[in-house]
C-alpha cells in the first residue's frame, strides 16, 4: 500500500493504493466518479476509456502508479471543444441505448476529433474499434463523429 | 407465438381497453390504509431516478443527477396533481411520468411518456421520467399479470392504459380551468402544457395542479385519433429521455450507487456447473487489505471488502476446494453428438400434419434436408450482473436493473427472511440484458441478499459480477440441433415436412413451466410452429433433454434458430423448385397479409433482384415474433473467402409506430447484436467448464463489421406491438442466404467463424 497522487479532472488527489491497482478502480471507489465504467477488466471493451495527457487509456489495465503526474480526464471532466462538440452530436442523434458503454465512446470519440478533425470512415474504425457497444450503436456512433466534426469546421 | 404474447393476445381490443381503464387506480383508494397517494409517489421518486428531457445542459445534469436515497429534484416530490400512479403535475409545471418497465436501452422510457405526454398535451421539455415500485397491483405488465419486462411487451401492455393516465389527467386539468373560469369545458382548449379560453384567460398546467385534484376523475376520458397526436408517430417531438445522463455520464447504474459504509462483494462461484464447495481458507484472502469478510453463501464463497479491487485481490488470494465430479462430463462436442442422435428419434409431436381434405398425399419430386446446430449463447450485456443490498431497521432495500420486480421481490423476501412489504426494491436503468436479468432463479438480486444476511446486514453491500463470472454464470440460449427433411411435388411445392428440434426447455423448472402444454414448451418451437407460412403438413418433433445448466431466454427467445431454420430452408427449397427465393415464400404466404407486405416493401426498397457487383448478393429473410413483422435484404461481398455485410435493409410492420427513431435504432441494433452472435458467439464446454469467459474469447461486433442500414417502417393505425426482439431472427438467415448466392458455402452450424469466413 502506497501513497498514489493523481491529477483527475484538473484536481490533484492523493489515494492509499495498491501501486498495481487499475486506475479505473481508483477513480470509481476512491475518487468517487462514476462515469467511467468497468465492462471487462482485460482492455477488450472501451468501457472504461479515460484520456491520460489527452491519448484514450483503458483504465481497467493502467496501474494507478502508471499516471503519477499524468493529467487524467474522465467523461465528468470533459471541457474541450471538441468533447463539447461530441456530447451535442450524440444527443442530436439520440445514439445511446443502454448507455453503459457511451462513456466510453465519447471519450474515444473526442479523442479522435482533438487529433483529427475531418476523420474519415476508415480513421473512425480504426479510433473506435477498441469499444464494445452490445446495443449495438455503431451507425449512429459513426454518423454523430462526422456531424461533431462538420461543427467543429463550421 | 411466445407464451407470454398468446396471453397478451387474449386481452386485446375491447377487453384491454377496460382494463386499461380499471387499471388506473382511483385517487387514494390503491395506497395502503393510512398513506396518501401523493405520499406514495413522494415516496417512490425519493430514492428514484429522475432523467431531466429539457435543454442540452450537462452541467446542470451533473449538479441534479440524484443519487440513490436522495430526493428527486421537483418532479413527484412537489405533485400537486396525481391522478393516477402514473403521472403527476406539480406547481412547477413539471410533468413526471412513472415507468413501470425496466429501461435496458430498448428505450420504453421515452415511449411511455411519449403516450402520456401526447394524450395530456403536455410541453415535452417540462416531462420528466421515473421509475416504478415494485408493487404489482399498480404496475403489473397487462401481457404477463406480474411487474417485468420482457417479450418487446413494453409499449404494446401500455398502450391504452399510459395514454388513459394522460387523457385523465388533461380532461381533470381542462375542468378545473372551465370550473375557474366559469365556462363550459368543452371551449378550454390544452397544448404544450398550458391552458387557454378564447377570452383570453391561461394557465399553465402548474397554476391549475391544485385545482385539478379536487376534479373528479372523468369515467371514460376521450383518447385522440391518429390524426390528432403531436408526439406519437412525429419524428424529432420525442427525443430520448435518457440521452442527456448517459451522454454526461450521470446516469446511475448499479454500481454506481453510493451508500454510506457500503462494501463490495465479489463471489467465488464454483469454476464448472453443479460443482460442489468442500472447504475454503480464508487466510490469505483476509491479508489482503480492504477485504472485510470472507463468507459462505449458497452460490460460493463471498469476499467482502471496502473497494472493489480489493474484493477481486481478496478472491484471487482465496483458496477453494471444489468437487467437480458433477460437471466433469459435461462436454458441447459430445452434447452436440448426443443432440444429433436424439433429432434422429420419435420426440413429443408438436404439430401432427393435417392430411389435404380428400386428396392423396402430393407425391414427392424431390427431398432437401439438413441438419443444424446452434451453440449456448451467452448475453453478455456491457454492464455486468451485480446488485445493492442493504439489511437495516428491520428491512431490506435493493439497488439493481430489476427486469422482474415481481419475481425478484419475492426471492429478495424469501432470502432475506423478511415478509414483502419489508422489502424495497429501486429499479435502476440497466446496462443491457437481452434477456438475462429477467431470470425465475433472481441469481443476482438474491445473491446480493445471502451476502447481506451473511454480513448480517453490518453494512449495505454491493455484489459485483466480473465479467468472467457473469459469463461463466449459465443462463445460455440453449444449445439447439434442428433435423429438418421438406419433400417437393413436381410443381415444386411443399408436399412433406419432417421437422425435429432438440434442446433445453427454457420454461421447465421455472413459474413459467404451466405455459408447456402437453410435453412441448412453446419457446422451443415458436417459429417453426407456428411460423409465418401456412404449412399444414409439417410434422414436428421435439427432444427436450434435461442439462445441469440454466438455459435462458435470449433478445428473440426460440425465434433465434427457428427463423435461421425455416429462413435458410426457404432459400433451398426455392433453389430445388427452381423459383425466386422471394416468389417461392410469396406463394406460401398467402394467409398472412403482414408478411407479404414486408417482404415486398422490403424488396422494392432494396432493387431485389437487381444486378449485383461480383462476389457480392442480397439474400432475404422473413419472420413475425412477438406480434410484429420483420423482412430483411442482407448485401454481402465474399472477398478471398470472407464475407462482409456491406448494407441491411430492413421493412418493419409494428402496428403504430410510436416513436419512429426508437424503432429505427431497434432495429439497428437487433441488425447489429445478431451479426455478431452469427459470426462469433458460442460458448463451449470442456469438462464442465466455460471456455469463453471475456470478450477476448466471446467476441463482440465491432464498428468496423457493422453494415450501412435502412429502416422502413410499415404505415399502420393498428395497436402497437414489439420491436426490442423481432429485428434479431431475420438477419442471420438473411446473410446465410447472400453468402449461398454469393458462391460462398452452405452453413448449418453457428457461429459463422467455424466456418473460416469471418475475417479473424
Amino acid at each position: 500500500m502506497t501513497t498514489v497522487s493523481l491529477n483527475v479532472n484538473g484536481r490533484a488527489h492523493r489515494v492509499e493504493a495498491d501501486a498495481d491497482t487499475p486506475l479505473l478502480w481508483v477513480i470509481r471507489d476512491d475518487i468517487g466518479l462514476t462515469g467511467t465504467k468497468f465492462g471487462c477488466g482485460v482492455a477488450q471493451c472501451g468501457a472504461c476509456t479515460v484520456h491520460v495527457d489527452g491519448q484514450p487509456a483503458r483504465s481497467c489495465v493502467t496501474p494507478a502508479s502508471a499516471v503519477a503526474g499524468r493529467k487524467v480526464t474522465t467523461i465528468e471532466g470533459l471541457q474541450s471543444k471538441a468533447a463539447r462538440a461530441v456530447q451535442k452530436a450524440w444527443i442530436d442523434h439520440d445514439v445511446v441505448q443502454c448507455g453503459y458503454c457511451q462513456s466510453g465512446q465519447i471519450m474515444s470519440a473526442t479523442a479522435l476529433l482533438e487529433q483529427n478533425a475531418r476523420p474519415s470512415d476508415e480513421d473512425i474504425d480504426h479510433a473506435m474499434s477498441g469499444n464494445i457497444c452490445r446495443c449495438a450503436t455503431y451507425v449512429r456512433i459513426r454518423a454523430a463523429i462526422h456531424a461533431a466534426a462538420r461543427q467543429l469546421a463550421a | 407465438m411466445h407464451p407470454l404474447m398468446q396471453a397478451f393476445r387474449a386481452q386485446q381490443t375491447a377487453e384491454r381497453e377496460e382494463q386499461a381503464l380499471a387499471s388506473l387506480a382511483a385517487p387514494d383508494s390503491a395506497a395502503p390504509a393510512g398513506v396518501t397517494r401523493r405520499g406514495v409517489l413522494a415516496a417512490g421518486a425519493a430514492g428514484g431516478l429522475v432523467v431531466a428531457v429539457g435543454g442540452w445542459l450537462p452541467q446542470a445534469a451533473q449538479a441534479a443527477g440524484p443519487g440513490p436515497g436522495q430526493g428527486a429534484e421537483g418532479g413527484a416530490a412537489r405533485a400537486a396533481f396525481a391522478p393516477n400512479q402514473f403521472v403527476s403535475v406539480g406547481t412547477d409545471n413539471l410533468v413526471t411520468i412513472v415507468n413501470k418497465h425496466h429501461e435496458m436501452g430498448e428505450g420504453n422510457t421515452t415511449g411511455l411518456a411519449t403516450l402520456v405526454a401526447d394524450e395530456l398535451d403536455a410541453d415535452w421539455s417540462l416531462v420528466r421520467t421515473e421509475y416504478a415500485a415494485s408493487d404489482v397491483k399498480r404496475y403489473a405488465n397487462l401481457a404477463f399479470g406480474m411487474q417485468g419486462t420482457g417479450g418487446s411487451s413494453a409499449i404494446a401492455n401500455s398502450y391504452l392504459q399510459y395514454r388513459t393516465a394522460g387523457a385523465t389527467a388533461r380532461a381533470m386539468l381542462v375542468a378545473a380551468a372551465a370550473e375557474a373560469w366559469k365556462v363550459p369545458a368543452a371551449e378550454v382548449r390544452a397544448s404544450n402544457s398550458v391552458l387557454t379560453h378564447p377570452s383570453g384567460r391561461r394557465a399553465t398546467y402548474g397554476q391549475m395542479a391544485a385545482a385539478a385534484a379536487r376534479q373528479k376523475p372523468p369515467a371514460n376520458p376521450v383518447l385522440k385519433t391518429p390524426a390528432q397526436f403531436t408526439l406519437m408517430g412525429h419524428d424529432g417531438a420525442t427525443p430520448r429521455v435518457d440521452s442527456p445522463s448517459k451522454c454526461t455520464g450521470t446516469a446511475v447504474y448499479t454500481g454506481d450507487v453510493k451508500l454510506p459504509g457500503l462494501l463490495t462483494a465479489v463471489i467465488a462461484f464454483p469454476p464448472s456447473f453443479g460443482a460442489k464447495m468442500v472447504s475454503f481458507d480464508a487466510t490469505a484472502a483476509k491479508r489482503v487489505r480492504g477485504v472485510t469478510d470472507v463468507v459462505a453463501v449458497p452460490e460460493g464463497v463471498a469476499v467482502v471488502a471496502k473497494s472493489t479491487w480489493a474484493a477481486i485481490q481478496g478472491r484471487r488470494a482465496l483458496q477453494v476446494q471444489w468437487d467437480e465430479t458433477p460437471g466433469a462430463t459435461l462436454d458441447s462436442e459430445a452434447l452436440l453428438a448426443q443432440y444429433r442422435e436424439l433429432a434422429t428419434q420419435p420426440g413429443t409431436p408438436f404439430n401432427r400434419p393435417e392430411p389435404a381434405a380428400g386428396q392423396p398425399a402430393a407425391a414427392v419430386a424431390k427431398t432437401v434436408e439438413a441438419v443444424y446446430e446452434f451453440p449456448f449463447l451467452a448475453h453478455a450485456p456491457m454492464e455486468p450482473q451485480g446488485c445493492v443490498a442493504w439489511l437495516h431497521d428491520g428491512q431490506l432495500e435493493t439497488w439493481a436493473g430489476h427486469q422482474f420486480p415481481t419475481f425478484d421481490h419475492q426471492f429478495a423476501a424469501k432470502a432475506a427472511g423478511l415478509p414483502m412489504d419489508k422489502v424495497k426494491l429501486h429499479s435502476l436503468v440497466s446496462g443491457g440484458s437481452f434477456g438475462r436479468r429477467a431470470n425465475a432463479w433472481s441469481d443476482f438480486t438474491v445473491a446480493a441478499v445471502n451476502v447481506a444476511v451473511a454480513i448480517r446486514g453490518r453494512a449495505p453491500v454491493r455484489l459485483q459480477y466480473t465479467r468472467e463470472d457473469d459469463m461463466s454464470a449459465g443462463l445460455y440460449r440453449p444449445m439447439m440441433v434442428h433435423a429438418v427433411k421438406v419433400g417437393l411435388d413436381d410443381a415444386g411445392r411443399v408436399a412433406s415436412w419432417k421437422h425435429a428440434i432438440v434442446g433445453q426447455s427454457i420454461m421447465a423448472g421455472t413459474p413459467m413451466a404451466m405455459m408447456i402444454k402437453d410435453g412441448v414448451d412453446p419457446t422451443s418451437v415458436e417459429g417453426v410452429h407456428p411460423s409465418v407460412y401456412d404449412l399444414p403438413m409439417l410434422d414436428g418433433q421435439l427432444h427436450s433433454p434435461v442439462q445441469p445448466i440454466r438455459p435462458l431466454w435470449w433478445r428473440s427467445v426460440g425465434n433465434t434458430h427457428t427463423a435461421y431454420v425455416m429462413e435458410t430452408m426457404m432459400d433451398r427449397l426455392a433453389q430445388a423448385a427452381g423459383q425466386d427465393p422471394l416468389a417461392f415464400r410469396l406463394a406460401l404466404l398467402e394467409k398472412n397479409p403482414r408478411a407479404v407486405g414486408v417482404l415486398r416493401l422490403v424488396a422494392e426498397k432494396a432493387g431485389w433482384g437487381k444486378a449485383m457487383p461480383a462476389g457480392s448478393a442480397q439474400g432475404i429473410a422473413v419472420h413475425e415474433c412477438f406480434g410484429s413483422t420483420v423482412a430483411q435484404v442482407a448485401e454481402v461481398t465474399l472477398r478471398d473467402g470472407k464475407v462482409r455485410v456491406d448494407r441491411v435493409h430492413c421493412a418493419v410492420d409494428c402496428g403504430v409506430a410510436v416513436n419512429p427513431d426508437v424503432i429505427r435504432a431497434q432495429m439497428e441494433g437487433c441488425i447489429g447484436f445478431a451479426l455478431g452472435a452469427l459470426y462469433y458467439s458460442e460458448v463451449e464446454l470442456k469438462a464442465g467448464r466455460p471456455l469463453q469467459r471475456n470478450f477476448d474469447g466471446y467476441k463482440s461486433l465491432r464498428i468496423y463489421e457493422m453494415p450501412a442500414i435502412d429502416v422502413h417502417i410499415v404505415p399502420s393505425t393498428a395497436a402497437p406491438t414489439g420491436v426490442g426482439e423481432p429485428g434479431v431472427p431475420p438477419l442471420g438467415p438473411a446473410v446465410a442466404n447472400a453468402i449461398v448466392r454469393a458462391g460462398g458455402p452452405t452453413i448449418t452450424r453457428l457461429p459463422f467463424a467455424r466456418a473460416g469466413i469471418v475475417q479473424a
